[in-house]
């Protein structure tokens, strides 16, 4: 293992969130069992109480989850220094085989807490607290996901040796190799852009139809539009928006761009690109409980400032995409 | 305005010293009048204002506040609901110390968002209604005891509650004060607000201000007049 | 949005005064708060100041460096040893190196004496470090003399010093001309100490360490990313292990913080109850408690950055260098470049505004749930 202080402190946020999670489980399903919001009884009235604290307190493991994601690239990225073939993240999660689930499981509890933040936020503006045993099953059931994550982590820190010799993003994205990643990579330019703004734009439009009409149908579809966008914006900056900031023919890494070499221009691009995704998402989602009773007025709200959120988001960052390729000195187009 | 039916409220529910400290109440409020509870110490007045005034949640039983059941309400709710309709003036004033008498003025509207501008301009026209004017900037622990009372009643009021709430207002008050008080009280109820009191005092209960006198024993309601 | 906006700056307001009126307590746990993120940012800062100097040094050396192994022991490039490799593709440039360690009986340490090659030094002449400056209190034009390992006395003038940057490394150099190198030490004529070799495409490197191998069995090329990396793990190793040290002090940190917002006065008690009384929600007053948290946190987090900074960058990190430099005892004092990582301060803000909410969560919990009735019973 390499004792390194960023990894301590992702371990130290992935076990505290954890053992948090456990610590409020018996309650979540004390909840589940015995949450009555017409009773008046001392246990009702301990039980609301205590909604309080675990409402907190989640929140809190989310916030951590979401700066956690930031620091396992970032940390991922500053460790290729210590590992043959490894000039970016990529190198640095290929080490061993837990780097890359271990990146996206975290992406995922990412997505998840977004998702449990929106549904808390929605459910404590209905007065009878109609979600509240949903909220407390997703956090019941995302349990062992925390506990993967932290499995996942542990192995892949634990599994570091230095003097592995790694492959890095020249390989994972070259368009020739058999992934996934590298089929988005090899997406001619030309498509691919159209593809790109296409479904971004139309993301940015659905959104925006939901944020002025808010019905459920223009929900649904913003929510849609929202992950179609997320994968088209991921295949875009593997497929050409690297090219453009490396000014480099061949280099279709999602995590250089990352680096200072490249003055961080990536956390221009994937800051507003993950609020979009988590905001649309999350507003689509949430339209599954807008025909509740005491929801008929906060979800339609809720979900419409959500898609504001996306569309602006994606709007900000298919603008800062389409700067970094004008200003780009590579010509892939004609 | 408020209507409460078979009021319940047990404390220390489900254990050995379990103790009903209101027994089925039924009560009606009348809007613009004031009324008085009294009763006997241990008689449960205390425990029925806070449920009146949405403080606490009754064990069983409906609380009807202008015909809307609010007995089921989540406390976020409920205190947006006490905010916007009740005042509150306690026993002991319960102001903070170290804080300015129109700090604490505007405490209680601290939830609420408003620009601190105004109310600021409210809390000094509330001051200066009960002729506090010139101490706004007074610390309340150098303010004597009626001052202390006149800085909690304008806190009672900065939200522009249409009902207020008080709890033995005068029991630390000498018969002066209380007078002053009672005067007080008189030009609010001309105002139009609905007040729901508690007292041992006669001088309170006795006087021409109150409209309506319930008298508790035992959790109970035993007469009302 | 607006009442919003509105309704957090009154939180904050509440949260300034009330912090004001408990000065004392509050302090306290401020100026704690403040030294416990000031010796890990010091750790962080001064380790990572180290690791980035030694890169940059590393950086401007050979990629690889090629010794003679004898018995498996390190020995000197005989004549012919270097033409013996022949061309290798990718070899940019390949010339043999003179230097080694002499020992300073006068002031006890150690210097490195070096016959550079592309600097022109006349013989009799000598260029030095800093630290060398320092400690024998030389200056250019001066005259010194060392006594060789054959006990003759040499001396010499110094034409120059090195400038102060970097001095890492360039603190105990001394540099003199081949000849001079070669009487001083006895080194026999075409005999060299090791060769440096550069390498254009990073890609080769690997592939002309093994051909090196190949061709000279005896030989054992050192390159620089290997000594890198070494390097790196090395000082994130030894920070490593000062943080978990300070786990330690971390976890007593969080238990004071409990403790500290566990133990609410009784004045603190009434207030949070009158709150709650007239009209604020829990929520609310978990809201004011989080910004009271948060001022604390960036408060003691800024502080402690800020005095840190200063500590290693200006003052250097008097308090604890003995503890991590462990380089030769030339060096009483170095400076090191100034550089913020954003990394290091996410996770000094982990290591410690994290443990502190966490801990405090369950003491503003217990306190903003008090119920709104308690201040009507005496
Ligand atoms: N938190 C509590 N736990 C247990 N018992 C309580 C609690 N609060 C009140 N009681 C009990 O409920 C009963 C009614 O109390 P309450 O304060 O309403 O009386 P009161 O009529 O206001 O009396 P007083 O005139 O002395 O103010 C009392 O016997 C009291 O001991
Ligand atoms: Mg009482």
């Amino acid at each position: 293992m390499i004792f390194q202080p960023a990894i301590i402190a992702l371990l130290l946020a992935a076990g505290l969130s954890l053992f948090m999670l456990l610590v409020a489980s018996p309650f979540a399903v004390q909840v589940i069992r015995h949450w009555d919001i017409a009773s008046g009884s001392e246990q009702q009235l301990k039980l609301e109480r205590l909604t309080y604290l675990f409402s907190t307190l989640v929140a809190f493991v989310c916030l951590v989850q979401i700066l956690a994601a930031l620091l396992f690239v970032f940390n991922a990225d500053k460790m290729s220094v210590m590992f043959v073939g490894a000039m970016c993240a990529v190198g640095a999660l290929n080490v061993n085989a837990y780097g890359f689930p271990a990146l996206y499981l975290q992406l995922a509890l990412f997505f998840l807490a977004a998702l449990w933040l929106a549904i808390n936020h929605a459910d404590s503006r209905a007065r009878d607290y109609p979600l509240v045993k949903l909220k407390y099953l997703l956090l019941l059931a995302a349990i062992p996901l925390f506990g993967l994550s932290l499995y996942l982590q542990l192995q892949y820190f634990l599994g570091l040796k230095a003097d592995v010799i790694t492959s890095c993003c020249g390989s994972m994205f070259s368009t020739d190799a058999p992934t996934l990643a590298s089929e988005m990579s090899a997406l001619a330019p030309q498509p691919a852009l159209l593809g790109f703004y296409g479904t971004i734009a139309a993301a940015v439009l659905l959104s925006a139809w939901h944020w002025r009409q808010r019905g459920d149908l223009s929900g649904y579809a913003a929510g849609l539009g929202s992950l179609a966008a997320f994968v088209a914006a991921i295949a875009g900056i593997l497929a050409f928006v690297s090219l453009y900031i490396y000014e480099h023919p061949n280099h279709h890494c999602p995590f250089c761009i990352l680096k200072p070499d490249y003055d961080y221009q990536g956390y221009w691009l994937y800051v507003p690109l993950f609020a979009a995704a988590a905001a649309g998402m999350s507003a689509g989602a949430l339209r599954c409980f807008s025909r509740r009773p005491s929801l008929v007025h906060v979800v339609p709200q809720f979900t419409a400032r959500l898609a504001g959120i996306a569309a602006l988001g994606y709007l900000l960052f298919a603008l800062v995409a389409s700067l970094m390729i004008w200003r780009s000195n590579l010509i892939l187009l004609d | 305005m408020l209507e409460l039916t078979n009021i319940r409220k047990a404390f220390n529910q489900g254990r050995h010293n379990e103790y009903w400290a209101l027994d089925g109440i039924e009560l009606a409020i009348p809007e613009k009048q004031v009324t008085a509870l009294r009763g006997p110490s241990g008689s449960g007045k205390t425990t029925l204002l806070t449920i009146l005034g949405c403080l606490a949640r009754p064990t069983e039983g409906r609380v009807r506040l202008k015909g809307e059941d609010i007995s089921g309400l989540p406390e976020r709710f409920l205190t947006e609901i006490r905010r916007q309709t009740f005042g509150f003036i306690f026993q002991q004033f319960n102001l903070v110390r170290g804080m300015s008498a129109i700090d604490n003025v505007i405490l209680s509207a601290y939830p609420t968002g408003r620009p601190r501008k105004d109310l600021l301009l409210k809390a000094e026209s509330l001051l200066a209604g009960v002729d506090l004017g010139h101490r706004r900037d007074a610390k309340v622990e150098w303010l004597s005891g009626g001052e202390q009372q006149r800085v909690a009643i304008c806190r009672a009021l900065i939200n522009d509650p249409e009902l207020l709430i008080a709890d033995e207002p005068t029991a630390n008050l000498d018969t002066r004060l209380s007078k002053e008080f009672l005067a007080i009280l008189e030009r609010l109820a001309d105002s139009g607000r609905t007040i729901v009191l508690t007292s041992h005092d006669p001088m309170v209960v006795e006087s021409d201000v109150v409209d309506f006198i319930v008298s508790l024993r035992d959790g109970k309601i035993v007469d009302e007049k | 949005m607006n009442t919003w906006i509105e309704k957090q700056r009154h939180l904050i307001d509440f949260t300034l005064a009330s912090l004001a009126r408990r000065k004392g307590k509050n302090l306290g746990l401020l100026f704690i708060y403040t030294l416990l993120v000031f010796v890990l940012a010091s750790v962080a800062l001064y380790t990572h100041a180290l690791r980035t100097e030694a890169q940059k040094v590393l950086a401007g050396t050979p990629e690889i460096v090629l010794q003679r192994l004898v018995a498996g022991r390190h020995d000197l490039i005989p004549p012919g040893y270097i033409e013996q490799i022949g061309r290798i593709r990718g070899v940019q440039k390949k010339e043999g190196r003179l230097w080694g360690y002499y020992y300073d009986s006068v002031v006890k340490a150690n210097y490195t004496f070096m016959a550079p090659r592309d600097l022109k030094i006349e013989r009799g002449e000598i260029i030095v470090g800093p630290a060398l400056e320092r400690s024998r209190g030389l200056a250019a034009g001066n005259g010194i003399s060392f006594r060789s390992y054959s006990g003759e006395l040499h001396t010499f003038i110094i034409a120059d010093v090195l400038p102060q940057n970097s001095e890492l490394v360039s603190a105990d150099l001394v540099l003199m001309h081949e000849a001079d190198f070669r009487a001083f030490f006895k080194y026999p004529e075409g005999h060299f100490t090791d060769v440096a070799m550069s390498v254009a495409n990073p890609q080769e490197i690997k592939n002309v360490a093994i051909k090196l191998m190949d061709s000279l069995p005896d030989s054992r090329p050192i390159l620089r990313d290997e000594v890198l990396r070494t390097y790196a793990s090395i000082f994130d190793w030894r920070e490593g292990i000062m943080l978990a040290l300070l786990s330690a002090a971390i976890l007593a940190f969080g238990i004071f913080a409990w403790e500290k917002a566990a133990g609410l006065s009784a004045e603190e008690k009434r207030e949070i109850g009158i709150l709650k009384a007239i009209g604020w929600e829990t929520g609310d007053v978990i809201k004011m408690k989080f910004w009271e948290g948060l001022l604390i946190s960036l408060t003691a987090f800024f502080a402690g950055y800020v005095a840190a900074y200063l500590h290693v960058f200006h003052f250097d990190a008097i308090l604890f260098e003995s503890v991590l430099k462990g380089w030769a005892v030339l060096y009483p004092r170095f400076t090191l470049p100034p550089h913020i990582d954003g990394l290091q301060v996410a996770t000094l803000f982990f290591f410690t505004v994290f443990p502190y909410t966490a801990a405090v969560l369950v003491p503003i919990w217990r306190a903003a749930t008090t119920d709104p009735d308690t201040v009507m019973r005496g």
